[in-house]
């Protein structure tokens, strides 16, 4: 492919990969995101490809991922629309000569939620998209991550070209400042002041624009999703930031724990470089810039803009303080600018379609779309983006189907370990930057977890606690000692030795690490607990005074029970029981053999039993 | 010196098998100082831990203290500086994990098979090791064999896959 030097050529090749496209009449395309992968998508995108070999008219591709994780692997069958779920490798052969070759549904393969009969053939009318706004994710399902030609077909780096041909750096600007873009990494800064700041720093150094893909946020996966769908709108958004503000090169800092996104974006560079859009003199427009990548070494504060410096130089990624801002003295001290990649995902949009339509979604202070990983104890776990405003009640109960196994909802965790959770009366909270933070958690990078009734909050605050402690730089006194005191209360408290005043100095601890901290992680570290003890201050005072853990988590505080009139005596607890904790009772006949009992001084509280018993009949109480 | 060092040229011959291979994998690079961690992950994909030899090599390589390279071996959590067991077992602790119950995997290793995190088992065969979100969660639990994810983990599908591993292992010794 010979590198594309002008507007013209760029439309004409746009032109010819989109007639390429429309050739095909059917399109098949699998999700191969990392989830699916990981049940099966590969097995299944082999039995496609070897079905389709000979077939020249169908267009299959592994596309990036499609959103709906918990019924994948996933087919789209296009133009029609029809989605299969949860498929099998032994499905294809079938999906392949009905659907793809008939037009045929196969109805087996259909989503069907619950037991109410209802059953669903099209990707639109399924309740877990319908509520979906899609801007960032909008041709994650569409495109081959690893074809440029499908990106181009749908119309991509045609804003770059805008940008180029069209607008000054300074009118570019100008149109990212009135979209009012807020970062969407966690702060929420905005991005188009960040760009003016970084422009208008020290103009006799080099400025550097760097895309933070370490998405360190346990139970998020947003990023990885955009790299591997849809890794060219990462790209174009970073070409046209530099021309903005005359960045000098840029890098990308990504997690090595996604395989899949390194390579997806690995080649993706190599394409765009391939075409003209990287490199020198791009598009025959006299700018020249090029991004490298750089993995990450598996450390959580990487995340924080500083640290991310230190370690794009190769050294040790400690944060330092916040009054010198990175924008003038970044990656080797020079002035640097630096947005998450959902951020820079927003701004070919923004600029093919103008700041109106994009403030045009959303709320006023915090416009456009999120995309959030909704996870936990939730019916559809999945990738979903929403416009921003929308309520915690409608994400959860209409997109997510609510809460897995019918059980009662207690509390959504947002914002990773910097963010806190919110009990039911926050439900109908609006969701954007500003609301989340009044309520005492965060935006944060997008990640939701949702919790049902036997979840601990107790647990839950250790649990982020102690990942923070590992996460620590251990630079600053408060984050590096405070935490630790923090986390020997909380473990007391949860092994039924917690004291009465625990939870006052914890609130104590908390407010001073959150004053005193040199950077964002150990300021916003306490907020797991603040928020927990802030609504569900009587499940602590449950441990402490009642030794009691109402989830029933806290294994030093439950026991294993057999409820006897569940019971059906078949005895498969009693085989996997790693203790020989569960003995028959003699004399009381069930359908299936003897009644069964659990030992407690026996029982090691595994929950192997639990996850096997066919009736439900073990309880942790 | 009279020569300046240049970084295109090796400083350092390389003289053993390792330094050899260790040498293959810096073609990629620039051999900067900022190439640093890169070239250490490398390194650890291809031997599972950081040998010494290796570093003392990539020291002198990219001109780079030994004393450095050991503080970025101890920072990030991806390096190893022991070797590692036969088997990398990794059970991810993301928080949509852990409300899933993957710390109950994580004591049942300990318990039953004295598996304990962040270590290699005795017999050098297993080593044990937490993750942070490997961004699959829906399939929550997650344990990691070798790299394949294996989802919707629960106790005794877990405790099955310690049992596969050994088995296959007193196979393997007993066909050597």
């Amino acid at each position: 492919m010979p590198r594309i030097t002008s507007v013209e050529q760029l439309k004409a090749h746009q032109q010819k990969a989109k007639q390429e496209l429309d050739n095909y009449p059917v399109m098949v395309s699998l999700c191969h995101g990392t989830a699916c992968c990981a049940i099966g998508a590969r097995e299944v995108a082999a039995a496609f490809e070897k079905e389709l070999k000979a077939d020249q008219s169908v267009k299959f591709i592994r596309s990036g991922c499609h959103g709906f994780c918990e019924v994948g692997p996933l087919v789209v069958v296009r133009p029609a629309g029809v989605v299969y779920q949860r498929v099998k490798p032994s499905d294809v052969a079938e999906i392949v000569e009905r659907t793809v070759g008939k037009g045929e549904i196969i109805d087996r393969l259909l989503y069907r939620p619950g037991d109410n009969g209802k059953v669903y053939s099209k990707e639109d009318e399924i309740p877990f998209y319908a509520k979906q706004s899609k801007v960032v994710l909008a041709l994650n399902s569409h495109i081959d991550p690893f074809s440029i030609d499908d990106y181009l077909a749908s119309g991509g780096y045609s804003a770059l070209a805008k940008a180029l041909f069209e607008m000054t750096p300074d009118e570019v600007l100008k149109e990212v400042m009135d979209a009012k873009l807020r970062g969407r990494g966690g702060g929420g800064f905005e991005a188009g002041w960040k760009w003016k700041f970084c422009k208008e720093a020290h103009p006799e150094l080099p400025h550097h624009i760097v895309c933070n893909a370490d998405e360190g946020d346990p139970g998020a996966f947003m990023d990885e999703s955009i790299l591997e769908g849809n890794p060219h709108s990462v790209i174009e958004g970073m070409i046209i930031g530099a021309y903005a503000i005359n960045g000098a090169d840029g890098f990308i800092y990504i997690r090595n724990e996604y395989p899949l996104a390194l390579k997806t974006f690995h080649n993706a560079l190599k394409q765009a470089r391939e075409y003209g859009f990287l490199g020198e003199n791009i598009l025959g427009s006299g700018m020249n810039f090029d991004i490298k990548i750089s993995r990450g070494g598996g450390a959580f504060v990487c995340g924080e803009s500083s640290a991310l410096f230190r370690s794009l130089e190769g050294k040790v990624g400690e944060p330092r303080a916040k009054y010198i801002h990175s924008v003038e003295r970044g990656y080797h001290d020079e002035p640097t600018n630096l947005n998450n990649v959902e951020t820079w995902a927003n701004v070919p949009q923004i600029i093919k379609k103008g700041a109106a339509w994009f403030t045009n979604i959303g709320t006023p202070d915090s416009p456009g779309t999120k995309v959030f990983s909704l996870v936990g104890k939730i019916e559809n776990t999945g990738l979903i983006e929403v416009p921003m405003g929308i309520t915690l009640r409608e994400i959860i109960f209409d997109i997510g189907g609510g809460i897995k196994g019918g059980k009662a909802f207690k509390a959504v965790q947002t914002g990773g370990p910097s963010g806190g959770c919110l009990p039911e009366s926050c439900l109908d909270l609006p969701v954007d930057f500003d609301k989340l933070t009044d309520a005492g958690s965060m935006m944060g990078s997008g990640g939701m977890i949702v919790m049902d009734e036997q979840t601990c909050v107790v647990d839950v605050a250790r649990y982020f606690i102690d990942f923070l402690i590992e996460e620590s730089c251990g630079k600053c006194l408060p984050c590096r000692e405070g935490l630790r005191q923090m986390s020997v209360i909380l473990h007391r408290i949860c092994e039924g030795k917690g004291q009465p005043e625990d939870v006052d100095n914890l609130e104590k601890l908390g407010t001073t690490i959150r004053d005193c901290s040199l950077c964002a992680l150990g300021g916003s570290a306490p907020n797991p607990v603040l928020s927990t003890i802030k609504y569900f201050r009587d499940e602590y005072l449950a441990h402490i005074n009642e030794k009691k853990c109402p989830g029933g988590i806290c294994t030093a505080l439950i026991e294993y029970f057999i409820q006897p009139e569940l019971c059906n005596g078949c005895s498969t607890c009693e085989k996997v029981c790693p203790s020989d904790a569960i003995h028959p009772v003699a004399g009381q006949k069930r359908e299936k053999g003897e009644l069964r009992i659990i030992d407690t001084v026996k029982c090691v509280k595994c929950g192997a039993c639990i996850e096997v018993c066919p009736t439900d009949a073990i309880i942790r109480r | 010196m009279e020569t300046a060092l240049t970084n295109t040229e090796p400083a350092v011959e390389p003289r053993t098998e390792m330094e050899k291979e260790v040498e293959a994998l810096l073609a990629d690079y620039d051999k900067t100082p900022e190439d640093l961690i890169m070239v250490l992950q490398d390194i650890q994909g291809k031997y599972n831990w950081l040998p010494r030899e290796a570093l003392e090599y990539v020291s002198r390589r990219l001109d780079v203290p030994l004393a450095q390279i050991y503080h970025i071996g101890t920072f990030y959590k991806a390096f190893s500086l022991e070797p590692r067991g036969k088997h990398i077992l990794q059970i991810c602790m993301g928080t949509a994990c852990h409300v899933r119950g993957a710390m109950r995997i994580a004591e049942e290793y300990e318990r039953q098979f004295g598996l304990k995190l962040g270590k290699t088992s005795e017999d050098g065969l297993i080593t044990f090791e937490r993750v942070n979100c490997l961004g699959a969660c829906a399939i929550g639990p997650i344990v990691v064999v070798d790299g394949e994810y294996k989802g919707n983990m629960t106790v005794n599908r877990a405790n099955a896959i310690i049992k596969r591993i050994r088995r296959e292992d007193s196979k393997e010794a007993g066909d050597a």
